[in-house]
């Protein structure tokens, strides 16, 4: 059987932060009155509906991983979540320990709402809390300050979420190395399973990026320093990076806490430290196959891609057609394939292995890519391991297999990592090829 | 149809008498902005060729880049019919005519195909340095002057001082002049009465040896070379067959006619006194040099005319494409381009740093980057342009003299006994207020001050020698900056000066960039140098190891400049729905990478060879 994550987007918040160009629309501080709830449910419907109606084409797959983005999922009234939930389950074959996130913002948070969350089989959940200084948090237009985060986080815990996420922003306007180490070294002293550290990007055409003169941004020097010490310091506190900008807590086997949605066979398939690992983002890595629903959503499924409209009228359109819709396909040829194989894979901190790469492309990694391998390894920014388990003797397995043995793999150095888009850029091809 | 239709008519109506004293050929020439091209349009417009609808903005100024600019670079012709007050019709040709100083050469021409000039001045600004130029060149032609005062319905319009300063300083006589304002259509009809008045009549008989001059030209994929001539002899027509007389080339007229607003109007023949145009299947650009006379093969004339005097570059750069691939686009291009602008001239070159391209001389930087930008907008080509230097006379210690156009040629120091640079005699007018700091900037840039002479109580004239490779930079700019816009500024090349050069060569991570190295005094090198490496630190992207800039004398380092390595170029987020944008990211970073120039292991943007073009003084 094959696999599939889903991914499902729901682009309302309460305040778009200063920094955000994801597609998502501010409901203001009005969410509550009957307007914007209305609205808010006429959408929930029409992704009901896309749901539904798609789910023949995934027959033949399992889902593994949900994913509730936006936007702020969590802005949905009651009962939203779990309508959208009952779509997922009564239509795709869902597996038993199945990784479901939702992003949480903590202003949000509400009792109800988490145990609302958890009946569906939510098991983890993804908290924005960006900052533990509040002068930070508002300067980049966050709607809640530390003292809420901490309620919000506490209520998780208490109503058993047991698979927690905490977002993090380095480089922030106003912030210096200081306050960053300040809010990691809180963030860590809560023990959350999961911790995302972002280099703030300054994206154009969002608010910040046009009052950027307005603010005093650390330096580059002061971003990497805050980078690396992200990488020292979540060590020594139990965790290990797997991605440019993701943390994990690393687990001993058996001294594992239960992990809702985690039965046993989970654990038999994760066994070790990727435990907390995202899987439904190392989805996206792996260039496994998921599909997006709702607005202006992507998909990639046996290496085709496509976006759902971005605009809602479209989108409600697109979505209460009962046949499957024209939509912008792409459809991958192989060195696009292959391109998304290396700066996908080159993310993860196990890197990208040879074996695999032959076996899906039919061509050996060194053939297609020796040369730039052979120049990255010289200028030390790639490594290139024999075989070696990415961090230690618990090689994580994927896809039920331990690693394969035989051929090498390869990963971005520690100076890779830092300009790793060009490391990246080497592996695109010449249109001409 | 309907403009053939009028055209048909028009024509007619000629072909019934031709009278040679009905004829006016006549030019405006002013100072930049005093209005000469809006004048022109009212003209034509006054005398019914076009419509004000039909009437677009300055219909001389055909390039896009004229329009634009605002200024005049090519000389324009059109033919206009005006019923004077004497109750006669007269076949008016007016030749417009560039006014900044750079295109003095293009000026030269037109005027030489002209019997007389309308000379228009600023109500306000009244006589600036290129008022008084162009009336100089003027009547070096033997040209009639008449002023005319534009722009008086300016409030700070002022017509009664610039009369007196015009009889005053250029000495012809203004009392009478016709008051205008070419923008709103007032005096226009004083200006042609005046011109049909004051312009004499052409001279020369039909019946003579046809001698006709050459003062434009141009290319038509259809017909081959279009000639643009004043007849000064003779006729010419259908079937003639013609010689030019420096060139020796021969061909057949297959058309002849004349010049409608934006377009070529046919005619059946051009005779002694009429402007107009050839063709005659000319496929060689070479074959119709501008300035050169043409002759009836079969009845040639006994002279050729005087034509013009060879004209000479003043300012030399390399340009190169910025594709390798475009080399013969880009000769071709400048091939086309010399057939109407004598004055650009270039030869091919190798630079280790930008691969093949020209050596190419202009008049001034203006003209530079006026050829440059049609190069690049009229035949689509993205060019690299290396600092523009004058041509500098090396006298070596075994008595050879080398004419220097590109620095990189310049001899081993120990061979050479001393260099000459070019200096030119400059004129600047300017309002007393600003007379301090214009000085101080001819200091600066290493002038001779020779004298000042009050025009009025507030405006000078100041006359400085400067050293050519002084002005060709940012020295229109500074002058400029300097005065509020109020100084004006013209030159000529007075001759050769011994000096104290020096090359002064960029480094880059320790390799010299052979395109980046130039001719400098002694005593400025330094600071040039500093700007370079300050400029080109900006312009070099991080790479993955630190680049030291540096500028060197004789292999001496005089300044310095880091590019440190790069230290973060990551993306920090990439998830399902960003994987096609950042993609796009990585692509475009690998293509900006394709765009730039490898000097050893350092990858240059072409915008850093530009850059160092203009180094601002403040």
């Amino acid at each position: 059987m094959k696999s599939l994550s889903i991914y499902i987007h729901i682009p309302f918040c309460v305040r778009k932060c200063l920094y955000c160009d994801f597609l998502s629309f501010s409901v203001r501080d009005n969410y509550v009155n009957q307007n914007a709830v209305g609205k808010m449910k006429k959408y929930v419907d029409s992704l009901c509906r896309e749901i539904r109606s798609s789910a023949a084409a995934y027959k033949e797959y399992q889902v593994l991983s949900i994913f509730f983005g936006g936007g702020t999922p969590t802005l949905l009234p009651a009962g939203e979540i779990g309508r959208v939930m009952e779509a997922v389950c009564d239509n795709y074959q869902m597996a038993d320990d199945a990784e479901i996130t939702i992003e949480m913002n903590p202003e949000t948070a509400s009792g109800e709402k988490l145990e609302e969350y958890i009946t569906h089989g939510i098991n983890r959940l993804s908290i924005g809390l960006q900052s533990t200084d509040d002068d930070e948090l508002r300067r980049i237009g966050r709607i809640h300050d530390y003292s809420t985060f901490l309620r919000a986080y506490r209520m998780a815990r208490e109503e058993g979420f047991r698979n927690i996420n905490i977002d993090l922003m380095a480089a922030l306007p106003g912030q210096s190395v200081e306050s960053y180490r300040h809010t990691l070294a809180r963030a860590a002293a809560l023990k959350p399973e999961h911790i995302s550290a972002y280099s703030l990007i300054l994206e154009e055409g969002t608010p910040l990026y046009e009052r950027r003169e307005e603010f005093c941004f650390p330096t580059e020097d002061e971003d990497r320093d805050m980078y690396e010490f992200t990488g020292e310091y979540l060590a020594a506190c139990g965790y290990h990076r797997y991605e440019i900008s993701n943390y994990a807590r690393s687990v001993v086997p058996d001294a594992g806490p239960a992990v809702a949605g985690c039965g046993s066979a989970a654990r038999a398939l994760y066994n070790g430290a990727a435990l907390y690992e995202c899987r439904h983002n190392k989805v996206y890595w792996q260039r496994g196959n998921y599909v997006g629903f709702g607005l202006g959503a992507s998909s990639m499924v046996e290496n085709v891609r496509w976006t759902n409209p971005a605009d809602m009228e479209q989108y409600r359109l697109y979505a209460e057609r009962a046949e499957a819709p024209a939509r912008s396909v792409q459809r991958l040829t192989l060195h696009e394939q292959m391109e998304e194989y290396m700066f996908l894979g080159l993310r993860m901190m196990c890197g990208v292995e040879e074996e695999r790469f032959a076996e899906q492309f039919g061509r050996p990694m060194t053939e297609v890519y020796g040369e730039v391998i052979e120049r990255l390894c010289a200028q030390g920014l790639l490594v290139r391991e024999d075989n070696t388990p990415a961090w230690d003797d618990n090689t994580p397995v994927r896809d039920g297999r331990k690693a394969a043995k035989g051929g090498g793999r390869l990963r971005l150095s520690k100076r890779g990592i830092d300009i790793s888009n060009y490391v990246m850029s080497q592996f695109l091809f010449d249109e001409t090829e | 149809m309907r403009c053939a239709h009028k055209t048909f008519e028009r024509k007619e109506l000629f072909m019934a008498a031709i009278d040679q004293s009905k004829i006016r050929n006549f030019c405006i020439i002013a100072h930049i902005d005093h209005g000469k091209s809006t004048l022109a349009d009212r003209i034509i417009e006054k005398t019914g060729l076009l419509t004000s609808r039909e009437m677009q903005a300055q219909v001389l100024d055909n390039m896009d880049l004229e329009r634009e600019r605002g200024i005049t670079i090519k000389a324009q012709t059109v033919r206009i019919i005006y019923n004077a007050k004497d109750g006669n019709e007269y076949i008016l040709n007016l030749i417009d005519t560039p006014g900044h100083v750079d295109f003095n050469y293009e000026v030269s021409r037109s005027l030489a195909a002209c019997d007389g000039a309308v000379l228009v001045v600023d109500a306000a600004q009244g006589i600036e340095a290129q008022t008084l130029a162009n009336v100089y060149l003027a009547l070096d032609h033997d040209l009639d002057v008449f002023p005319v005062i534009n722009k008086i319905d300016l409030p700070s319009a002022d017509p009664e001082r610039v009369k007196n300063e015009i009889e005053d300083v250029i000495g012809i006589e203004a009392q009478d002049a016709p008051l205008i304002s070419a923008k709103n259509g007032i005096g226009i009809e004083d200006v042609l009465e005046a011109v049909v008045e004051k312009i004499p009549a052409p001279k020369g008989s039909p019946d003579n040896p046809l001698q006709a001059l050459i003062f434009d030209s141009l290319y038509d994929s259809y017909k081959g070379v279009i000639v643009f001539c004043r007849i000064m002899e003779g006729r010419v027509a259908k079937g003639t067959q013609i010689r030019m007389m420096a060139t020796g080339a021969t061909a057949e007229v297959v058309e002849v006619g004349y010049f409608g607003p934006g377009r070529f109007i046919p005619c059946d023949e051009l005779s002694a006194g009429m402007v107009g145009y050839l063709t005659a299947s000319i496929k060689n650009v070479k074959d119709t040099a501008v300035g050169d006379t043409v002759t009836d093969a079969a009845n040639p004339c006994a002279q050729p005319l005087p034509g013009y005097k060879k004209v000479h570059s003043m300012v030399y750069c390399g340009i190169y494409p910025a594709d390798g691939a475009k080399y013969p686009d880009l000769r071709d291009a400048l091939e086309k381009l010399k057939l109407n602008d004598a004055s650009l001239n270039y030869e091919p070159e190798t630079s280790i740093a930008l691969g093949f391209g020209f050596r190419c001389g202009f008049l001034g930087l203006l003209h530079l980057e006026i050829i440059q930008e049609r190069l690049e907008r009229e035949y689509n080509l993205d060019l690299v342009t290396t600092a523009p230097g004058v041509i500098y006379k090396v006298h070596k210690t075994d008595g050879e003299v080398i004419e220097l156009t590109n620095p990189s040629n310049l001899p081993d120091p120990a061979q050479i006994a001393y260099m000459e640079e070019p200096v030119v005699s400059a004129e600047i007018m300017v309002t007393t207020e600003f007379i301090g700091s214009i000085m101080q900037l001819c200091q600066e840039r290493r002038g001779r001050y020779i004298s000042t002479e009050y025009i009025e109580a507030s405006r000078a004239l100041l006359k400085y020698e400067l050293p050519l490779n002084e002005i060709i930079y940012d020295f229109f700019d500074a002058l400029k900056s300097r005065s509020r816009g109020y100084a004006s500024f013209d030159y000529e090349l007075k001759g050769y000066e011994q000096s104290r050069l020096v090359k002064l060569d960029i480094l880059i991570n320790h390799e010299e960039v052979d395109a980046l190295s130039f001719i400098v005094h002694a005593d400025s090198a330094y600071e040039r140098g500093r700007k370079m490496c300050e400029k080109l630190k900006d312009e070099i992207p991080r790479h993955l190891f630190e680049i030291p800039i540096q500028a060197a004398v004789s292999g001496r380092i005089i300044a310095r400049e880091t590019v440190r390595a790069l230290r973060k170029d990551v993306l920090a987020k990439c998830y399902g729905g960003d994987i096609t944008r950042k993609k796009k990211l990585l692509e475009k970073q690998k293509e900006g990478k394709k765009r730039m120039r490898q000097i050893g292991s350092v990858e240059i943007p072409q915008s850093a060879f530009m850059s160092v073009l203009k180094l601002d003084d403040k």
